[in-house]
């Protein structure tokens, strides 16, 4: 069966002609898995006039990219995206087909695996292929535990996945790279979709806030109670950062949803994180360990926040924070204004 | 109008245990919940039958006999009726074969009362894949629309439904044709406190509870383990890292010596305006 099922499948994600940093990220995973098993990498776009990102995609490390342009396709629906893609997997039988964890890409992997009877792993951190039954590794944080479980799809092709933003690295582009673009036609009717886009709203702000943050401070359960809290946005306030929370904190209602950080919530890559209060569970740690310089606050030496800090400090935040905040602000009078991250 | 709600009983993950053993969950250590954004899915049915009045609330569970506990609750928060599918049948099932088997239900389901929309939570915190959604969606071949934050429009005449789709930075607005299906973020509404007669009438509940023999032309190789193409290979602790600096003295000593290092590795942080 495996024998008819060749090649790594990327979908690229664009959002009015450009595209998602998560799909130029699993290019670079992709690439690496295609090389492993001697297979193209494939990337697969849909759009409105997205010829043009081909080359792109080609420059980022794709061997050919699939595409198919067409009016109805110029916003994101479930039903229009799912017909292109589906199509385009039964022509030309991919073996592992890969899909940023967004909003968008969880809901198209989830329709497509459906229509192709086919298994899919959810918002996978590592990816690698077992060579001798060329079968996709795809590893995630096991429920609640700090424990890593790799999925299997042994039987059925393609193997699916969705993978986290920013774990993956992009390759560096290669403006004179080769490849193959080839154009798919399909039918599609705006009569036919039940779906109709009203409009798009855009709302960057609460995503520059912790997405591109450059210092985040973020806070767990250990703080104790929501007052203590304050003290996080006070010392983000002094250090010019953003603030976040672990799960448990947003599930005890001290902060909304969209300030999560972890497997369920935002993944960052700040250049300098304070985890204050935070155990460390693998589910808050995949969504934070690539930043840059990590700092940990825990009364419990053993946390395992401590094995991934870059400096760690045992002890009470809430004696400890208060101190912090005011070293700061001298620093930044002393300084004649504020703190910042260039 | 029919709405069906979804729901799922997981594990509490706000009190549940890790075995330090074996690294994995205790799940006795843990009581057995309403997933949370099923029941801000049931309480949005209930909202939308306050504002239409002519709206019959039923929720659909698959699980264990004990999993009628989240349909009591369910009629709690204001379902008129309760359908549980329980079968070993159905057991170790993963997306694929769960969506499978909630879509047989959800044509019998029809058969009695025809469906105008199903919802469900965003994802179940115990596996957190929010797959089961979108995989009924295509089955029953409705338009699915994920992460709804608001629904703002309810058209009966024209059976068609108005809502706010969250995005990675904004929303979408749709306009969806019904029969479709929605699954919904917890800031679409606040659960509210369930008025009194919902809670006799939940203490008195007994669900519908459906075998396989009871869900008519079933594919029994599509059900359970066996019609579930994805396995758990291993099970493993990630790498462990070696750790930083562990900072010395007394609270004071630690700070300053913090932000001595600050200061020498990310001098651009203070940078001043």
């Amino acid at each position: 069966m495996s024998k008819e099922y060749r090649g790594v499948w990327v979908f690229i994600e664009q959002n009015e002609g450009e595209i998602e940093g998560v799909s130029l990220e699993l290019l670079g995973a992709g690439r690496k898995l295609a090389d492993k098993l001697s297979v193209s990498l494939c990337g697969v776009l849909l759009g409105k006039d997205v010829k043009a990102l081909c080359n792109q995609v080609i420059s980022y490390g794709a061997d050919e990219v699939y595409v198919i342009d067409h009016p109805v396709l110029e916003d994101y629906r479930t039903e229009s995206y799912m017909k292109g893609v589906v199509l385009l997997a039964e022509k030309y039988r991919p073996e592992i087909f890969l899909y940023g964890a967004t909003p968008n890409g969880k809901d198209l992997a989830s329709a497509v695996a459906t229509d192709l009877s086919t298994g899919l792993t959810a918002d996978t951190t590592m990816l690698d292929v077992d060579l001798d039954k060329r079968l996709l590794e795809a590893s995630r944080p096991a429920f609640g535990g700090n424990i890593m479980a790799t999925i299997l799809c042994k039987k059925h092709r393609p193997q699916m996945a969705t993978v986290r933003p920013k774990v993956m690295k992009a390759l560096e582009p290669d403006k004179d790279r080769q490849g193959v673009i080839i154009e798919e036609n399909i039918e599609l009717y705006e009569d036919d979709m039940r779906t109709k886009v009203l409009k798009v709203v855009k709302d960057v702000t609460k995503r520059a806030n912790l997405a591109d943050a450059h210092i985040i401070v973020c806070g767990g359960k250990g703080l104790g109670d929501q007052q203590n809290f304050s003290l996080i946005y006070e010392l983000a306030e002094v250090v010019g950062a953003s603030v976040g929370g672990t799960r448990d904190v947003v599930e005890a209602g001290w902060l909304p949803h969209e300030l999560q950080i972890g497997q369920t919530g935002e993944t960052v890559t700040p250049k300098i994180y304070f985890a204050v209060g935070i155990s460390g569970a693998i589910q808050h740690v995949v969504g934070m360990k690539n930043s840059e310089i990590i700092i940990a606050i825990n009364k419990d030496a053993n946390a395992p926040i401590f094995d991934i800090a870059t400096y760690g400090i045992v002890g009470d935040a809430l004696e400890i924070l208060p101190k912090l905040i005011q070293q700061f602000k001298e620093i930044s009078t002393e300084k004649g204004g504020e703190i910042s991250y260039a | 109008m029919h709405i069906v709600v979804c729901v799922k009983q997981v594990p509490d993950t706000k009190i549940i245990k890790i075995n330090p053993k074996t690294n994995t969950l205790d799940r006795r250590s843990a009581p057995a919940i309403l997933n949370p954004y099923d029941a801000h899915a049931v309480q949005e049915a209930v909202r939308m039958k306050r504002l239409i009045k002519e709206v019959y609330i039923s929720v659909l569970s698959m699980g264990p006999p004990q999993a009628n506990a989240i349909i009591k609750k369910s009629v709690e928060i204001g379902a008129d009726e309760g359908y549980l599918i329980s079968d070993r049948a159905f057991a170790g099932a993963d997306t694929l074969a769960t969506s499978y088997a909630l879509s047989k239900a959800l044509d019998k389901i029809s058969s009695i009362r025809p469906i105008d929309m199903i919802l469900c939570g965003k994802h179940a915190i115990d596996g957190d894949t929010g797959q089961v959604g979108p995989g009924i969606a295509r089955r029953l071949d409705i338009p699915p629309v994920t992460n709804v934050i608001e629904v703002t429009e309810l058209n009966e005449k024209e059976q068609t439904v108005v809502v706010k789709r969250k995005l990675s930075g904004g929303y979408q607005l749709l306009q969806i044709q019904m029969p479709c299906l929605l699954t919904v973020e917890k800031e679409i509404n606040e659960i509210e406190y369930s008025p009194l007669p919902n809670m006799l009438k939940a203490a008195r509940y007994e669900p519908v509870v459906w075998t396989v023999n009871d869900l008519g032309d079933v594919d029994l190789t599509q059900l359970g383990l066996k019609g579930s193409p994805t396995i758990v290979g291993k099970m493993f602790t990630p790498p462990k890292h070696d750790g930083g600096k562990r900072l010395e003295g007394s609270s004071d000593e630690q700070v300053r010596e913090l932000i001595k290092c600050l200061l020498e590795e990310k001098k651009e942080l203070f940078h001043v305006k």
